[in-house]
């Protein structure tokens, strides 16, 4: 097949690490919306982490939000401008920690916009602390000796707590650590945004991803740690579709 | 002939906002000032508006910011410790030049504080409660007419500015009901190109972004931001003189205070003292060249304020303390009386 | 038959186009590109089935593919 950089993306150089995840999920997001034909009536929502850069790299129009108020944005610019393809793209930190009110709540009142969820179970800007999603015994620069969760606790399971919000009304979990999943989660990205296009609702994809240089290891080693340890604890699928329950 | 309703304030001011143009408003209840967000409530549906009832008052800013940034009259609106709330979100709102009206009917504090009226939160609103450099456009009312009024100037101000405007009010305002008129207003709207609401076949991207990690750059946003401080400090304050023709004691006093000290000022005339107030009405910029020029004929002044004084500090910084300044103050939701007043006249004009 | 290139500079060496080509003629270059990251490059270009998996899989756009 031909493949060519989508017009969905800047030609600025991504600044992510060699073998981090971000730019895979960046490119994805940029072809969707350029496939779909709504590149030009898009508004970004770039939040804080490693991807506080977006709005150099996703080419449309964009806001810089505050740490974990993407979601709040996102519904202001959603409310005054209707007609425009409003997103998100959030960390764990960002999303699931100071953020986990706007995240619910975005959810809750089913706000038509497209939330992309990335889950690299640690935080990789700061260099390397806990994530509300570090796994289990997993070490990091704030959990030296492993999660310990009789001390911090379990970890965040996003999209099962989403599936429970009545609101909410595409959730699903993919994977980018081989091209099959990659393909996959192009494909739930681009429901999310045609979802939206069709007013069908708050959607939001969960992307499970790696960070080599926090993590530790190579890229290709951060993909085998990512298939052996994360895959099974946050389980790949689809945890709410109100169109796939309304035919049922 | 003006026809005129009776209102009370906070309905006023929403009301103000809808004849500015607002059609989006986010906000979260806390007394004093919940009958905002209830008079939204109906008004906004009806008019084929948004209101939304946000998850905390850190949400609601950050929906003003994002329905700001895409070009639309926004606003919020709570007291004192909401205000707190927001601090982030209006840090955000000034470094990336997003207008907007932020109403704070502000209640006792700190902390939980009470419910009463205060104005302790003039630091927080005109030293920036928010971190970095930056000012915010801060309008006092002092009456209902004034919560209408300035309502409309705040959009307008903060649109043509692109500075985040705030409405400081306190809870006696935003519950007493006067007469207000409605008459039709030319509310002046401006265009927005800077605006992050989709290309649409513009040759360029928008960003609304406060970010920069080049400090040569961050200082270069920062001195182009104070440039135009610099244009509102000279174009935009606005006070009303009371008396001032040939007093020697100049009150400075601003909303509900000012209105105490008028009463005070008519007591105080019939015991012969000679006394006057400058009602600051944009509290940044502050009043300063009026203020210099009636330092030049008072012998002394007195603030009067509901909090442990904050603004005599402006007034001090404003004559450059070339007269003594005194402070008339009560607070924690205590409002001063005009007894207490007419004690601190008597008081200074035997010093 | 298909044509893959690599704008070099883009490339950070991650290696990650290595493991995803299922003919395995992607390789990590000797050269140094100006970041200074050992880029990858194709080994066989006859060899290659247009799966565009390397292009899938890189990060940083570096790759193109183009059917003949």
């Amino acid at each position: 097949m031909d493949f060519k950089k989508t017009k969905g993306l800047t030609d600025a150089p991504l600044h992510y690490c060699p073998g981090c995840t971000h730019g895979i999920i960046h490119r994805l997001v940029a072809e969707s919306l350029e496939e779909l034909g709504v590149l030009d009536r898009t508004v970004g929502v770039a939040s804080v982490g490693c991807s506080v850069f977006t709005y150099n790299y996703f080419n449309c129009d964009m806001v810089q939000a505050a740490h974990g108020r993407a979601p709040a944005v996102a519904t202001g610019i959603k409310r005054a401008r209707p007609d425009d393809i409003v997103f998100t793209y959030q960390g764990d930190g960002d999303l699931a920690a100071i953020g986990t009110a706007e995240t619910v709540h975005s959810a809750a009142r089913n706000e038509n916009i497209t939330i992309i969820f990335v889950n690299n179970a640690i935080y990789g800007m700061t260099g390397g602390q806990m994530a509300p999603t570090t796994l289990p015994n997993q070490i990091t620069q704030t959990s030296p000796y492993g999660r310990d969760v009789t001390v911090v606790g379990y970890p965040v399971k996003v999209c099962e707590m989403l599936s429970q919000v009545d609101g909410a009304s595409y959730v699903e979990r993919v994977a980018v650590n081989n091209v099959k999943n990659i393909m996959k989660a192009k494909k739930a990205i681009k429901k999310a945004f045609q979802n939206q296009i069709e007013g069908k609702g708050f959607s939001l994809v969960e992307v499970l991803s790696t960070c080599p240089t926090n993590w530790g290891k190579s890229p290709a080693d951060a993909i085998k740690w990512l298939d052996e340890n994360m895959a099974t604890y946050y389980p790949l699928g689809v945890y709410k579709d109100k169109e796939a329950t309304k035919n049922d | 002939m003006a026809e005129k309703i009776l209102m009370k304030g906070n309905e006023a001011l929403a009301e103000a906002a809808i004849t500015a143009g607002c059609r989006h408003y986010f906000g979260y209840p806390i007394t004093p000032q919940t009958e905002v967000a209830a008079y939204m409530a109906k008004r906004m549906p009806k008019i084929g508006g948004t209101f939304l009832q946000a998850e905390s008052e850190v949400a609601a800013i950050n929906m003003v910011l994002g329905a700001a940034a895409a070009g639309v009259r926004s606003m919020t609106s709570s007291s004192s410790p909401g205000i707190s709330l927001k601090s982030e979100g209006i840090s955000y709102m000034a470094g990336c030049e997003v207008p907007a009206l932020i109403v704070n009917v502000e209640r006792g504090g700190p902390g939980l504080g009470g419910i009463q009226p205060s104005q302790s939160d003039y630091f927080q609103a005109t030293k920036g409660g928010g971190h970095g450099d930056y000012h915010l456009i801060v309008l006092a009312p002092a009456s209902v007419q004034e919560m209408y009024s300035l309502t409309i100037k705040g959009f307008e101000l903060a649109d043509n500015y692109r500075v985040p405007t705030m409405i400081l009010t306190d809870g006696t305002i935003g519950q007493m009901m006067e007469p207000v008129s409605l008459d039709a207003v030319e509310v002046k709207q401006f265009d927005k190109p800077w605006a992050a609401c989709g290309q649409r076949g513009r040759d360029h991207r928008n960003i609304i972004n406060s970010l920069s990690l080049s400090p040569e750059e961050l200082e270069q946003w920062n001195l182009n931001r104070y440039a135009r401080y610099k244009v509102i400090e000279e174009k935009e304050p606005m006070y009303e003189e009371y008396m001032m023709d040939d007093a020697e004691i100049c009150i400075v006093a601003f909303g509900i205070a000012a209105r105490v000290s008028k009463n005070a000022i008519v007591e105080a005339r019939k015991k012969g003292l000679k006394v006057g107030m400058i009602r600051p009405i944009t509290l940044w910029p502050f009043p300063t060249k009026a203020l210099k020029a009636a330092a030049e004929k008072c012998k002394a002044f007195i603030s009067v304020e509901l909090s442990m004084g904050q603004m005599i500090d402006d007034v001090k910084l404003a004559i450059e303390c070339k007269k003594p300044v005194y402070l008339c103050n009560r607070t924690g939701g205590v409002i001063v009386s005009s007894n207490e007043v007419v004690a601190k006249i008597e008081e200074v004009s035997k010093m | 038959m298909a044509k893959v290139t690599f704008n070099e500079d883009r490339c950070k060496g991650c290696g990650l186009c290595v493991t995803a080509c299922p003919k395995k003629i992607v390789q990590l270059s000797n050269r140094m590109n100006s970041k200074g990251y050992h880029p990858a490059e194709i080994t066989n270009q006859e060899a290659c089935i247009g799966c565009a998996s390397c292009a899938i899989m890189c990060p940083d756009t570096v790759i193109t593919v183009q059917m003949k």
